[in-house]
């Protein structure tokens, strides 16, 4: 091959080092959530677990708009939670069915894809601000709805529902000889590991696709379109259709996971789906994990959800440690934790201005 | 040249845009033939390039049309006309700089060529494409930098690669745009080895706006001169060259001095 060539290449060496590290600590994250159940048993650390799951895709797939494509969309929570509703509004219709949840997840993401077809067909071609403007009144549209609609959605209350019987905590999946439910390395085999790899496989699967997606020859044509569209367009590429197409894809994909997470909530409202503060969040985490990365996504949510799960508790100990010293256990205080949220924030873009992955693995630098 | 008969391959009827009340491009109708060459001179302002942008899509003009074959291909656009075989190469060197040199060269491959229903397949599997790709790296003497992103090299490389770009496009027309423009006297010999084997490659159209003479004598079929927007001369090199009005507007030399 031509590389071997050069005889020696620093930066690249530094390159394929922060690679290597990247990479290891997503394997690393994946290996965790794979075993979390039997890893982390208490019932917050499987709820976050779950939560990371559905984020790393829901994150990912809007790094294939803004990281890869060069979109900036607002909407991307309004897609997740027209998968969640569906779901939701479907178990609470029709009972804790699969057919519920096959009949109630397709209508969310085709409500989904025509949402997107429309949005992409008629304001892709607008400037980018134009079209950043556009998705932020249709997400601000759909939360109003949600929350109006009170007789279908159940308002600002959300939807209470079961899931299916398989992911109830009563169900037995191993017994032992007696009918008791059997434990593997002293955790229960009952219906929530049922629920949590469900959560588990269903986002590595979406994942996966997105990865596909992106060492496509069709994810090369999305950072041509990020890289220069004009020329893209001069070269022979549709840029409106491709931009139209990506936004439609991670629409799905949004609504999929909107789709796992109200089965694994059994519970859906605007907090949890079409709150802005989660799209904030999501936007976060792929900045913070590095835009145009894919595994940027993976860092970027579990330093979030770790932060915002566990900081406080982190503080709690710490100011406890620290109760001697005179002004350290106010500065450290739980109810203070978003101040050091903030801090970490600042630092972390400081010192990793391309996002984290993006920034070791040297990726997006000029 | 017995070449009535024969449809011409690019044409251009009464083209004209205006930008405010000013005719940037002005009523240019011109036809250019299979096989040719045709470089198009003229002062800074001239509307060269802005010509060139109507052709390839990138303006709509105010009146007149572009004809590729004898097809109004006005309506079109840019990604269009460059799947109907309209290539063009940009002055201001155009690429995509985060990708690496390879990739900006696969990209204009599998334009033209497609990439098929395999959606979710590597993007590195497609041989095909990449072969190809790598046969117009070394064509244009850019295989030592394929890994580099496009903004790492050096101007003359980011020009050759400007020109490959064009050259993995497959068109039947080529539009360079002054393809040797800031390049060293000793890159630019690659540049114009590239054009001249698609000269030889019969039955290509070639559109080129040059400013240096030598480049112009070596190459060309034909040329045009455009003037403020206007097309003020156009015929075989050696008689455009002797003529008044080209020493005057392009040359500088007033038309009594040349007399």
């Amino acid at each position: 091959m031509t590389d071997t060539a050069i005889p020696s290449n620093p930066p690249a060496d530094r390159a394929r080092t922060g690679r290597m590290i990247v990479y290891g600590v997503a394997g690393l994250i994946g290996l965790a959530l794979m075993f979390a159940p039997f890893l982390f048993p208490d019932v917050r650390s499987g709820q976050v677990a779950a939560r990371i799951c559905i984020f790393i895709v829901l994150a990912a797939s809007y790094d294939l708009l803004i990281g890869y494509t060069g979109i900036v969309s607002f909407a991307h929570t309004m897609f997740f939670g027209l998968g969640a509703y569906g779901v939701a509004m479907a178990l609470k219709g029709m009972g804790a069915t699969w057919g519920a949840i096959a009949l109630g997840g397709s209508a969310g993401v085709l409500a989904a894809i025509v949402l997107a077809v429309l949005i992409g067909v008629l304001s892709l071609r607008v400037k980018a601000i134009f079209f950043a403007m556009v998705t932020l009144a249709a997400a601000s549209v759909m939360a109003v709805l949600a929350s109006q609609l009170s007789d279908f959605t159940g308002g600002e209350d959300g939807i209470v529902y079961s899931a299916p019987k398989l992911f109830s905590p009563a169900t037995k999946l191993l017994t032992t000889d007696d009918g008791k439910v059997a434990k593997l390395l002293g955790v229960s085999m009952n219906g929530k590991i049922a629920a949590y790899y469900f959560v588990f496989l269903s986002c590595l699967a979406l994942f996966y696709v997105l990865n596909r997606i992106v060492r496509s020859p069709l994810g090369t044509v999305l950072e041509a379109i990020r890289e220069n569209d004009l020329r893209a367009e001069a070269i022979g590429y549709r840029v409106v259709a491709y931009r139209t197409s990506v936004f439609v894809i991670a629409a799905v994909i949004a609504a999929l996971a909107g789709a796992v997470w109200a089965v694994w909530l059994r519970y859906t409202g605007p907090e949890t789906t079409f709150s802005f503060a989660i799209m904030i969040d999501i936007l976060l985490m792929v900045v913070i994990g590095g835009m145009g990365t894919m595994v940027g996504a993976v860092i970027g949510v579990v330093i979030m959800n770790l932060a915002q799960f566990y900081l406080k508790d982190l503080m709690g100990a710490a100011a406890e440690a620290t109760s001697a010293v005179p002004v350290l256990p106010q500065l450290l205080d739980p109810d203070r934790w978003l101040l050091w949220l903030g801090l970490l924030f600042i630092l972390l873009v400081y010192f990793f201005p391309a996002g984290i992955a993006g920034t070791l693995m040297k990726k997006g630098s000029h | 040249m017995g070449q009535a008969m024969t449809t011409p391959s690019l044409e251009t009827r009464d083209l004209t845009i205006r930008f405010g009340g000013h005719a940037a491009v002005n009523n240019v109708s011109c036809a250019f033939n299979p096989g040719e060459l045709t470089v198009i001179v003229g002062p800074n302002g001239a509307g060269k390039t802005t010509y060139f942008n109507l052709i390839s899509g990138q303006l709509t003009p105010t009146a007149g049309s572009v004809l590729k074959s004898g097809k109004d291909i006005s309506s079109l656009s840019p990604s269009a006309r460059a799947k109907a075989g309209l290539g063009r190469a940009f002055q201001l060197t155009n690429l995509f700089p985060r990708l690496s040199v390879l990739e900006n060269i696969r990209l204009a491959v599998q334009a033209r060529r497609g990439f098929g229903p395999r959606l979710f397949a590597r993007a590195a599997s497609f041989t095909e494409l990449g072969d190809r790709a790598m046969e117009h790296l070394k064509a244009a003497r850019l295989e030592h930098v394929a890994a580099l992103p496009a903004a790492a090299l050096p101007h003359g490389d980011q020009r050759k690669l400007e020109v490959a770009m064009l050259l993995a496009m497959e068109p039947d027309i080529f539009m360079f745009d002054e393809p040797t423009a800031g390049m060293s006297v000793d890159e630019a010999p690659v540049i114009l080895e590239l054009i001249e084997a698609i000269k030889a490659d019969s039955g290509k159209t070639v559109l080129l706006v040059e400013h240096k003479m030598d480049v112009v004598r070596a190459l060309a079929d034909r040329i045009v001169v455009l003037h403020n927007g206007e097309l003020v001369a156009d015929g075989a090199p050696e008689e455009v060259i002797a003529l008044p009005i080209v020493r005057e507007i392009y040359l500088g030399i007033p038309a009594e001095d040349a007399a």
